[in-house]
């Protein structure tokens, strides 16, 4: 496809956001955005696990293309995010101790992110090619970064309003979540133009 | 992920218990709030909902079945990833099941087909329930989740679809003067109408929790 | 998954029941891969074909090409670098009854795709069909429904400039009611986005598919 990278940096942090547009990515947006101080490692790891499932996907998919094996393309695509995911808590464990003690407990919720499957899953649909792939995949990333920090910030703000009880928890996030998904339409149209 | 809310084994549930479950009093969508990536992205039309919640119900029994069936030869080493092998396995299946069924319908689900492999639910059930308990047991439960989940997809699809084209099932309901509200199935619809269902659902626990009336907790469904 | 757990049971066990899953597993999967392959094609050829018939009316077949620098030849496993894919459509008879193929641009919220017919004979685009989008419904999503944005496509101008390398007038998308000439599209007001991706959609391949597919016309006369 012809998309160029800025265009499909554009499109897939704002108008096309994995959480607010694509609903990628849900269980941990509506699990970890109670306060912003857990929000940002979580988005950070995300991002770079993205990275990493990205770049294994691109050359799984171009692997199993070759052999036509084209219907274990699933099973090989979760298998590979999974121990990607374990490769990198082990490195991180053995060489930065302190990334590992704030990243580790969101590593291993990752696995089952949807977004991050999504993201190999998208970007095989899409046919894109190596750099557009990974540009997907850190656009993506800080996406959900980006959502995920917005909904903390308001939720930090709620907790302190004075809020009927039929409102609370779940409902109250949903609700929160449909006004920022409102918000993120109005960057529809960015970077079409000519 | 994999909230296991219940404590399985506290006393041998019967089997209507185990199918009733899932449908009502742990109802994935509007209970556990599990597995919303695809609740809200494919609930715009009540045909997409249904037939989403259908897929997931058939991969639930499958995967269910096969990790009961093996639960006393899998080490407890590599158990996570025999769970994520099967339900792979099963969620391919039905990528080419929808596939040979109607092009149309695969193309309107999309990705999120395959995504059915990281819905927390499948992955719960089987670590919670299916790997614990005997097959029938564990297929009598998935096959209750499986219901409350396609009919919690249904109760978003249906809900969107009547508000924002007018229409259920495809069929026009109000007449050409009806004004599509056309929000509903955007994103932001998806978000509103799940919002609004849990509104209601914890409405209806405060109703019945305030007055305090006796028993009757489960009576129906 | 956690491998950091105490007395492991023998790595052998473990193998044993991993292999015994993948086994089944593959088992499984061959078989459904199997059994729905010909359902599969069948429902991919009957939806290829209801999407060409649409903007080709008439249109009893459908056979697809590449068209490459090396000239025109059916779609193989592997096209070569840079070929360009499409679909020739043949009436009953078995003539030529147009060409179709397949435009993309970016639209409002994604990707815009649309199928578009090109009338050799005329030199123009004579129809379109909506691929794939997720453009606003009621706004952009009127491209496949609105009238008289649908009839900019009945003979849009299409011919190739002398040298045969590109059109001869681009394909441009005209602000609501400016259109002139016949090489320009009319968008639809307040949804000008839309109607400019599928004009760009269409130009872009247009541009690169036209050149090296007209001067090998001929070989595809008669295709039965």
């Amino acid at each position: 496809m012809s998309e160029s990278v800025s265009q499909i940096f554009i499109g897939t942090l704002l108008a096309n956001n994995f959480v607010l547009a694509m609903f990628l990515g849900l269980c941990p947006f509506l699990g970890v955005s109670a306060r912003l101080n857990t929000a940002l490692p979580m988005g950070a790891a995300t991002t770079f696990v993205m990275l990493v499932a990205s770049l294994c996907a691109f050359g799984l998919n171009w692997l199993v293309t070759a052999l036509h094996l084209e219907f274990l393309r699933l099973i090989a695509y979760i298998v590979i995010i999974a121990a990607a995911v374990q490769l990198v808590e082990m490195v991180l464990k053995k060489t930065s101790p302190v990334l590992f003690r704030a990243l580790g407990i969101y590593l291993a919720l990752i696995t089952t992110n949807c977004a991050v499957l999504g993201v190999a899953l998208f970007q095989t649909a899409r046919e894109y090619r190596f750099i557009q792939s990974l540009t997907f995949a850190l656009a993506g990333g800080l996406g959900f970064t980006l959502a995920l920090l917005l909904m903390a910030g308001l939720r930090e703000r709620l907790s302190l309003a004075n809020i009927p009880n039929v409102v609370q928890g779940t409902a109250l996030s949903l609700l929160l979540a449909g006004l920022l998904s409102l918000a993120f339409m109005g960057f529809a149209g960015l970077g079409a133009g000519e | 992920m994999a909230t296991a809310p219940l404590i399985p084994g506290q006393k041998p549930r019967s089997n209507l218990e185990e199918l009733l479950e899932g449908v009502w009093k742990q109802n994935p969508v509007f209970v556990m709030v599990l597995g919303m990536c695809p609740t809200l992205a494919v609930s715009v039309s009540a045909m997409n909902a249904m037939s989403m919640g259908l897929a997931t119900a058939f991969v639930l029994v499958g995967s269910s079945l096969l990790v009961s069936l093996m639960r006393n030869l899998v080490p407890k080493e590599v158990r996570i990833a025999t769970y994520i092998l099967i339900i792979a396995t099963f969620v391919t299946v039905v990528d080419y099941a929808i596939q040979a069924i109607s092009l149309a319908l695969y193309d309107a689900l999309g990705a999120f087909i395959q995504l059915i492999v990281v819905n927390c639910i499948i992955l719960g059930r089987a670590e919670a329930h299916a790997s614990k308990n005997r097959p029938v047991k564990a297929v009598l439960n998935a096959i209750g989740m499986g219901a409350g989940f396609t009919i919690g997809l249904f109760a978003l699809g249906a809900v969107r679809e009547i508000l924002g084209a007018g229409k259920l099932f495809g069929v026009s309901l109000f007449g050409p003067d009806f004004q599509p509200w056309v929000v509903m199935v955007l994103p932001p619809g998806g978000f509103f109408v799940l919002g609004a269902w849990l509104l209601l659902f914890n409405w209806l626990d405060s109703r019945k929790a305030a007055p305090a009336k006796p028993t009757e907790s489960h009576a129906h469904v | 998954m956690n491998v950091l757990t105490q007395p492991t049971p023998s790595s052998a066990a473990m193998i044993r029941t991993l292999g015994l899953v993948a086994t089944v597993c593959g088992i499984l999967i061959v078989s459904a891969y199997q059994s729905t392959r010909e359902a599969v094609a069948a429902n991919k050829r009957i939806a290829l074909e209801r999407a060409v018939f649409k903007v080709i009316p008439g249109a009893a077949s459908v056979k697809e090409f590449v068209a490459g620098t090396a000239g025109v030849q059916p779609a193989g496993a592997t096209p070569p670098l840079g070929a360009v894919k499409f679909y020739a459509a043949y009436d009953q008879a078995g003539a030529l009854k147009g060409i179709a193929a397949e435009g993309a641009a970016k639209g409002y919220a994604d990707t815009v795709r649309v199928l578009y017919a090109y009338d050799p004979e005329k030199q123009a685009i004579t129809g379109i069909g909506v691929v794939s989008m997720r453009e606003t419904p009621g706004i952009g999503d009127k491209i496949h429904s609105d009238p008289a944005f649908l009839k900019n496509f009945v003979a849009l101008d299409a011919q190739l400039a002398a040298d045969l390398k590109s059109l001869a007038h681009a394909i441009k998308v005209m602000k609501h009611g400016a259109k002139q000439n016949p090489w320009e599209i009319d968008a639809i007001a307040g949804a000008t986005v839309t109607s400019k991706a599928v004009g760009k959609g269409i130009n872009d391949s247009a541009q690169k598919l036209l050149p090296l597919l007209v001067p090998h016309l001929d070989t595809l006369q008669g295709g039965k």
